[in-house]
């Protein structure tokens, strides 16, 4: 028998690593959101529920709404886009799948604010793009192709497909491969058995890679600062405005603590509508 | 009899290794075929190859004289109970089990009906609403024949079906299939190492080795009339005498045992006991033949009035009809 107190040890580091540097500084931000910002943007400790009532503006909750639909569908892009590629890389020899993975995982190694310049460089007017467009005389004018929310949606994609990619192939990797064979014997062309059997069966992937995916295009500020422009705020930029520029703390905190019960309640929402599905699945 | 499938000189190599060297094969209509063989032998592989997950290197199957070589799995009338049943996970007992109706779009009437004959049939129907994961291996085992009967397919290939369960539960679901197989009358093609298994449940029995059939035959034929060495060492236990090239097979219970001054004329060689083992029902007495270097197992059974002990010197004869000599 093991004896269990050392082996609780183990956990120390990161439970102090993560009380320290994650529950302190989430406490903190919780209480300040309910103080007073002072004339120069020092936080004052008196108590107010201010901060709060300002979120119902109607600009703010403009932003909360975009954030959400950007968050959605880069969410559901990168579904679309990382579960084939997941796919694939699964099916293949493996040998050629370490090579694979170590491509969805290189962009990790550049710096994150260098890859979105990166697009900047191919995106903007006079960009790699316009230019060879241009110059084989498909187009006249260049295209707007930067600072907008398609590009804002392409760069979040891009940045975060492989935490879509990495999850479902984990899932794809553990699925018993007879499971495929067995829906093939009982009828099952290639794509049904997909539906039936594969999908169900690689759930647990989709479901962890969409909420990595959604937690980290919410929050996300970069993308949108570079990629988008002034007009494409999101609510991360208001944020960070509040925090750097604004030095509005106080209500910082309180838009930091709305947005992460709005993405706590979108994902409760999430796993209802996988249960949902499962038992409907069950009754058919 | 009719034949229902016949394999035509198929082969099958991986990578330029040939596995399963070219023969042909023909099973009949509700016959239950077993191939018996020890791991690696290529067994699973020709069963694979008849269900179509692999396609044979050259060579032809046909299902009632159709050619079936290139028809992908899910177009053949067979079904397969693999090993570790391979059952869906995220399905109910239920659901596992008309999987394959609603593959082939059979109306919902007849689904239900069907299911409620094949659950009790099975004996299922308490557990219908259960998920694979909370029910026992046999329980299991049976959702995974279920499966497979309910869409009363022309042939039955089992792959190792009873292999991860525990020896009791084994023996009694050997005499289940076999009876759910002369009821149900369909054709079962059945894997197995276990020769056991073999034995007690096949019309025919194919011994393979190395990729090849070495004997297909009745059980009782393979045990009294091996043709082959690997034949006669694999199923049972033999003694085999070399002798300018041919090879003798004697069962160790046609092996009698004499004393060396008694009925002289029934001696064929003479040795020493050089162990005897007891075994309950039986003993089993090895004897180290003079001036050979061999040793040859002697079944005795209790009362025959001989004791014999370690050192003791002994005769051995057989009669000349149970000897099996080996072609190759």
């Amino acid at each position: 028998m093991l004896n269990k107190k050392p082996v609780k040890l183990l956990a120390a580091p990161a439970l102090l690593w993560m009380g320290v540097l994650f529950v302190l500084p989430m406490l903190m931000i919780a209480l300040m959101s309910f103080l007073k910002r002072g004339t120069y943007g020092q936080v004052v400790y008196e108590f107010t529920l201010n901060n709060y009532v300002r979120i119902w503006d109607p600009l703010y909750g403009q932003i909360f709404a975009d954030t959400l639909v950007v968050a959605i569908l880069t969410t559901v892009l990168s579904i679309v886009c990382g579960y084939p590629l997941a796919y694939y890389i699964s099916r293949l020899e493996k040998s050629s799948q370490q090579i694979w993975l170590l491509l969805v995982m290189i962009p990790f190694w550049i710096n994150f604010l260098v890859r979105s310049y990166a697009w900047v460089i191919i995106l903007r007017s006079q960009g790699v793009v316009n230019t060879i467009l241009q110059s084989l005389g498909i187009i006249t004018e260049p295209l707007p192709l930067l600072y907008n929310s398609g590009s804002v949606l392409l760069g979040m994609v891009y940045t975060l497909l492989p935490f879509m990619v990495l999850p479902i192939y984990v899932s794809l990797e553990q699925m018993d491969r007879r499971k495929l064979e067995a829906a093939y014997d009982l009828g099952a062309t290639p794509w049904r058995a997909f539906w039936h059997v594969t999908l169900p069966m690689t759930k647990t992937g989709v479901v962890t890679g969409s909420i990595l995916v959604f937690v980290s295009s919410i929050g996300m500020f970069v993308v949108p600062d570079v990629m988008g422009g002034a007009k494409s705020a999101l609510i991360g930029n208001v944020i960070q405005n509040q925090f750097l520029s604004a030095r509005d703390w106080p209500f910082g905190s309180a838009l930091s603590i709305v947005l992460m019960l709005l993405s706590m309640l979108l994902i409760l929402l999430y796993f209802r509508a996988v249960k949902a599905g499962e038992a409907k699945e069950g009754a058919a | 009899m009719k034949t229902i499938i016949h394999l035509d000189s198929i082969e099958k190599s991986f990578h330029g290794t040939v596995v399963v060297p070219s023969f042909s094969l023909s099973i009949e209509e509700g016959e239950f075929l077993t191939l018996l063989g020890p791991s690696g032998c290529g067994k699973t592989t020709l069963l694979r190859m008849i269900a179509g997950f692999e396609e044979p290197t050259s060579g032809d199957i046909f299902l009632d004289e159709k050619p079936l070589t290139h028809v992908p799995p899910y177009q053949r009338d067979m079904n397969m109970v693999f090993q570790q049943y391979a059952l869906f996970p995220h399905m109910t007992v239920e659901q596992n089990i008309l999987f394959g109706l609603k593959m082939k779009k059979v109306s919902a009437a007849e689904q239900k009906q069907r299911l409620e004959e094949v659950l009790q049939y099975v004996q299922l129907t308490e557990l219908r609403k259960r998920t694979p994961k909370q029910l026992s291996g046999g329980q299991q085992q049976r959702v995974a024949i279920a499966r497979a009967i309910i869409n009363n397919p022309r042939v039955l290939l089992l792959d190792e079906p009873l292999g991860a369960l525990d020896y009791q539960l084994r023996k009694s679901l050997q005499l289940e299939l076999k009876n759910l197989q002369k009821n149900l009358g369909i054709t079962f093609i059945y894997v197995t190492h276990d020769q056991e298994e073999a034995m007690a449940m096949s019309d025919r029995i194919a011994v393979m080795n190395k990729g090849r059939i070495e004997q297909i035959a009745s059980p009782a034929e393979i045990y009294n009339h091996p043709q082959t060495l690997f034949v006669a060492t694999f199923i049972g236990e033999n003694n085999i005498f070399r002798d300018n090239g041919t090879n003798t097979a004697v069962r160790p219970e046609k092996i009698k045992l004499y004393q060396p001054e008694a009925d002289k004329d029934k001696h064929k060689k003479l040795g020493t006991i050089a162990d005897a083992v007891f075994l309950g029902n039986l003993r089993k007495v090895f004897i180290r033949l003079d001036g050979q270097d061999m040793t040859v197992m002697a079944h005795q059974y209790a009362g025959d009035g001989l004791d014999w002990k370690v050192g003791d010197r002994v005769a051995i004869g057989w009669a000349q009809t149970d000897e099996v000599i080996l072609t190759c």
